[in-house]
């Protein structure tokens, strides 16, 4: 069946089948790969994207679910998602890398939706994002460090 | 470094695959033979390579996998401080598997250590030819040339020339003999011992960094394999009929086992492959399939029942492991104090965030992969030996590695490609399920251990008896090897940092009935464990202060006798521990339900102490505070080695509060990151990384050494806080977290 998908505003035809999770849809059919996999059941946060602005782990979400929706991987870019970005750079965040397009996304839905988070914040909003590499204290500081940024901005 | 040398430009334009004119420089690096895993065949003629691009580009070629680990600006920073480069200009490709580059196998934490000076004399060399073109061309003397941010300066008259614009001559200078070449004095270096944030930042945080499973060419499948649940069983029987009828799956069929050869490889398990259009259908297919098994000898196996029998075995006499000292028997005689403990850690998964996988394309005589591999060398030479075909007509694309730990070592998933890829003949990506991963990987063998120890009137240790059983890495190279090899003793049991008059080792039988590998930091995991652990209750025991202990026994200021490149120097282990008592502020009052604990271990030439702040509070444990401090010699790259302990902390506590693979009628328990759990944000603690600087010593390990002090740090932590010895791992089946 032919479908249309909105990712990060471009519009892409798609020949899926409907209950495929969105994540294999991004990947290997429209075939952005940034959104990764890493466990396929909703436990590591590595595929996560925002649909319609709402974090999303695209593993267990069928595709159907994002049709006429907006989706929104770490290929796109908005500004919180550029502050995280810079911040990621200034603290030298990521190891591997593997996981840090999830993080970012997650990072970006929790300053789309909290201007200003506390640690405690980010451990919630974080905490469903696996890194084996063990970068959290670096993401922590980087969150704030984005927050200050985006604040010197204005 | 024996010989530096140009490269024709054929073979360069092959090795960087773009037909850009400059210099290009490869050298001739000192073999690096010693791995503890089998060495692919062949000469070690090794080439490294360095480019200079007329518009300036300076493109380095890493023969290390990346990790995580930071390796492609560690050596391209070495490199580019002899050169005197302007960091902006350089570029990192990453090299394919072929031994002119020397050893490629990245894992012991080794890359820095033997590739630091290589990499420095080849930076120099360079800026050796450049100094004499630029010369030439002013008709000055070399002397009077020197170079400095991406130029060479005339210093008679400050005249300077761009890098790019030397190209032309430099490419006729002809390269100097490596005795001529000299090497920056440390107080001169630019960006060794400094920071250099990773050069792959970039792409790390646009989704623009090619992992293995991002691999995409024209007409590809993708695969998934279905593998016995028991280890090395065999399909009985299969069913297709489901499988086939999923949407995309384009076909099933079986893949018989690949025995590797006694000593080297890791051929594969063998299962049933579904082939389909993408890697959902794969996993769809696969999950419908209909097998009955052979489940063969394994079935038998049980992890409970192997603790037991392991600690059966450490309750009585082992084999004598040679390097011991006096008797302990005498020792134990004549101490009043007597300590005995048993220590317990269960088998370890790697669980890099990426998956294994691979992309392979078989076409005949060719075989060409992409694969996040940590020895591309090994897999390499494995398929030419599986396929037979030869070496040279075997490409393996080194991908970055969405983290390896020891597990993308193994090349098991690119045998898997590769014979898919000839079955179907077409390009496949076999992509693992997090459960595969999970189920099949090649394990952290399970380890028991016994300590007795002896304490005279003064709080001296005087006796220390350790038996020690694991099942052997060994054996999955040469099947019924059954006890611990001496590499593996030496990671922590034989060499320990601690003087006793009367020392003895012993090494229990422990069978293989999982695939054994070797995971980050590898049996200091389980030595470090037992050490550390075991010092706190002799020091408990003794009424001393742990830190105090851990100095006793570290003993007076003395550096080891013989021939190695790094001899073990006890003022280092000492000071990097009284550096972390210092930190924590080790002897303060803690507030109630708070406890420090402190570790210290000496592994892959460095010297790492840590401690420990948890609290326990309603029978919850939380990690507070870490303080570790490493000596690791000349610290090439700072804030990335504050990173890696920073990481390995993190690492070092899911192995403590959670890591256990468990085995029932031979197949594992645990799926996925549910029921094999990992820290997370909400765990991690404020981590706090000291570097004791030796920029005078040469460089040693970073990726693994913090880890193994992890586990015992907070395991002493805990019975600081509570009273309570935690003896057996993980943390998670005692209810505290």
């Amino acid at each position: 069946m032919e479908k249309s998908l909105s990712i990060n505003g471009k519009s892409y035809t798609v020949k899926v089948q409907e209950e495929m999770p969105l994540l294999w849809a991004i990947r290997d059919v429209v075939g952005l790969t940034g959104t990764k996999f890493g466990c396929g059941v909703s436990q590591c946060g590595a595929c996560s994207v925002l649909v319609d602005g709402l974090l999303t782990k695209s593993c267990v979400i069928p595709v159907s679910f994002a049709f006429g929706k907006e989706i929104f991987t770490i290929e796109g870019t908005s500004d919180n998602l550029e502050f995280l970005r810079k911040a990621w750079n200034d603290g030298n965040v990521p190891q591997c890398g593997y996981c840090q397009s999830g993080q970012l996304i997650a990072a970006t839905s929790l300053l789309d939706s909290i201007e200003k988070p506390t640690d405690e914040d980010i451990e919630t909003a974080m905490s469903g994002n696996i890194c084996r590499c063990g970068t959290y204290t670096r993401i922590r500081k980087a969150i704030h460090k984005a927050v200050a940024l985006k604040n010197e901005s204005r | 470094m024996s010989k530096i040398q140009q490269i024709n430009r054929r073979d360069f334009v092959k090795l960087f695959g773009l037909a850009s004119s400059g210099i290009v420089l490869g050298c001739n690096i000192s073999s690096d033979k010693k791995g503890f895993i089998p060495q692919t065949e062949g000469a070690f003629i090794p080439n490294l390579f360095v480019q200079i691009q007329k518009d300036g580009k300076i493109i380095l070629l890493a023969s290390r996998s990346e990790m995580g680990q930071g390796i492609r600006t560690s050596l391209a920073s070495a490199i580019a401080d002899e050169l005197e480069a302007d960091w902006n200009y350089i570029t990192v490709k990453q090299a394919v598997g072929d031994a002119k580059y020397g050893n490629q196998n990245t894992d012991g934490s080794r890359s820095v250590r033997t590739l630091l000076l290589p990499m420095r004399k080849m930076g120099a060399t360079v800026k050796a030819m450049l100094l004499s073109a630029a010369a030439k061309k002013w008709e000055v003397a070399t002397t009077v040339c020197k170079a400095e941010n991406h130029y060479v300066i005339n210093t008679n008259n400050n005249d300077k020339i761009f890098f790019g614009d030397l190209v032309d001559e430099a490419s006729k200078v002809p390269v100097p003999a490596e005795e001529t070449i000299q090497l920056k004095k440390v107080k001169d270096f630019k960006y060794i011992g400094k920071t250099l944030k990773s050069i792959d930042l970039k792409d790390f945080t646009h989704g623009t960094a090619t992992y293995g499973i991002d691999i995409r060419i024209p007409n590809m499948k993708f695969a998934a394999i279905a593998r016995c649940p028991v280890t090395f069983g065999t399909v009985k029987k299969f069913t297709k009929n489901k499988a086939v009828k999923v949407a995309g799956v384009a076909g099933v069929f079986e893949l018989p086992r690949l025995i590797p050869p006694t000593g080297k490889f890791f051929g594969m398990l063998g299962g049933i492959a579904v082939v389909a259009d993408n890697t959902w259908a794969a996993f769809q297919g696969k999950k419908v399939l209909d097998i009955e098994w052979n489940y063969g000898d394994n079935y038998s196996f049980d992890t409970e029942k192997f603790k037991e029998k392991l600690t059966k075995r450490i309750a009585k006499k082992g084999k004598l492991v040679p390097g011991g000292s006096g008797n302990v028997n005498t020792a134990f005689k004549n101490s009043k104090n007597i300590v005995e403990a048993t220590y317990h850690v269960p088998f370890l998964l790697h669980a890099p965030m990426e998956v294994p996988n691979a992309t392979a394309w078989f076409q005949g005589d060719t075989i060409e992969v992409w694969a996040p591999v940590q020895d591309p060398q090994t897999a390499r030479a494995e398929i030419a030996h599986f396929f037979d075909v030869k070496l040279e007509n075997v490409i393996v694309n080194v991908t970055f590695l969405g983290g390896g730990f020891g597990r993308k070592s193994k090349s098991d998933f690119v045998i898997e490609a590769v014979a898919i890829s000839k079955k179907i003949n077409a390009p496949v990506q076999v992509v693992w399920t997090r459960e595969d991963d999970v189920q099949h990987s090649f394990y952290h063998a399970t380890s028991a251990q016994y300590l007795k120890g002896s304490i005279d009137e003064n709080g001296k240790v005087t006796g220390w008896l350790q038996r020690v059983g694991f099942p052997s890495i060994v054996s999955s190279f040469k099947p019924l090897s059954d006890y611990a090899s001496g590499f593996e003793l030496g990671m922590g049991f034989t060499n320990t940092p601690y003087k006793i008059t009367n020392f003895r080792l012993e090494s229990v039988k422990a069978e293989a009935n999982l695939r054994i590998g070797w995971m980050r930091s590898v049996v200091n995991i389980q030595s470090g464990f037992g050490n550390n652990c075991f010092i706190d209750e002799l020091a408990f025991s003794a009424q001393k202060d742990p830190v105090e202990m851990h100095l006793d026994l570290i003993g007076k200021d003395q550096i080891a006798k013989g021939k190695s490149k790094h001899p073990y120097n006890s003022k280092r282990m000492k000071d990097v521990l009284k550096n972390t008592a210092r930190k924590a502020g080790w002897g303060k009052k803690m507030p109630k339900n708070h406890g420090l604990g402190v570790a210290n271990h000496y592994s892959f030439y460095s010297y790492v102490a840590t401690i420990v702040e948890v609290s326990v509070k309603n029978e919850r444990l939380k990690i507070e505070n870490i303080w570790t401090t490493i000596d690791c010699g000349l610290a090439l790259n700072k804030d990335n080695i504050i990173n890696q302990l920073e990481g390995a902390a993190i690492f070092g506590m899911s192995i403590a509060l959670y890591g256990k693979i468990s085995v029932k009628e031979g197949a594992v328990a645990q799926h996925n990151f549910y029921d094999y759990r990992m820290t997370r944000m909400k765990d991690a603690p404020n981590i706090h990384v000291d570097i004791i600087d030796k920029m005078h010593e040469a460089p040693t390990g970073v990726g693994e050494p913090g880890v193994p002090v992890m586990a015992p740090a907070i395991c002493n932590a805990i019975f600081n806080a509570t009273g309570k010895r935690v003896r057996s791992l993980p943390i998670s089946d005692l209810g505290l977290v």
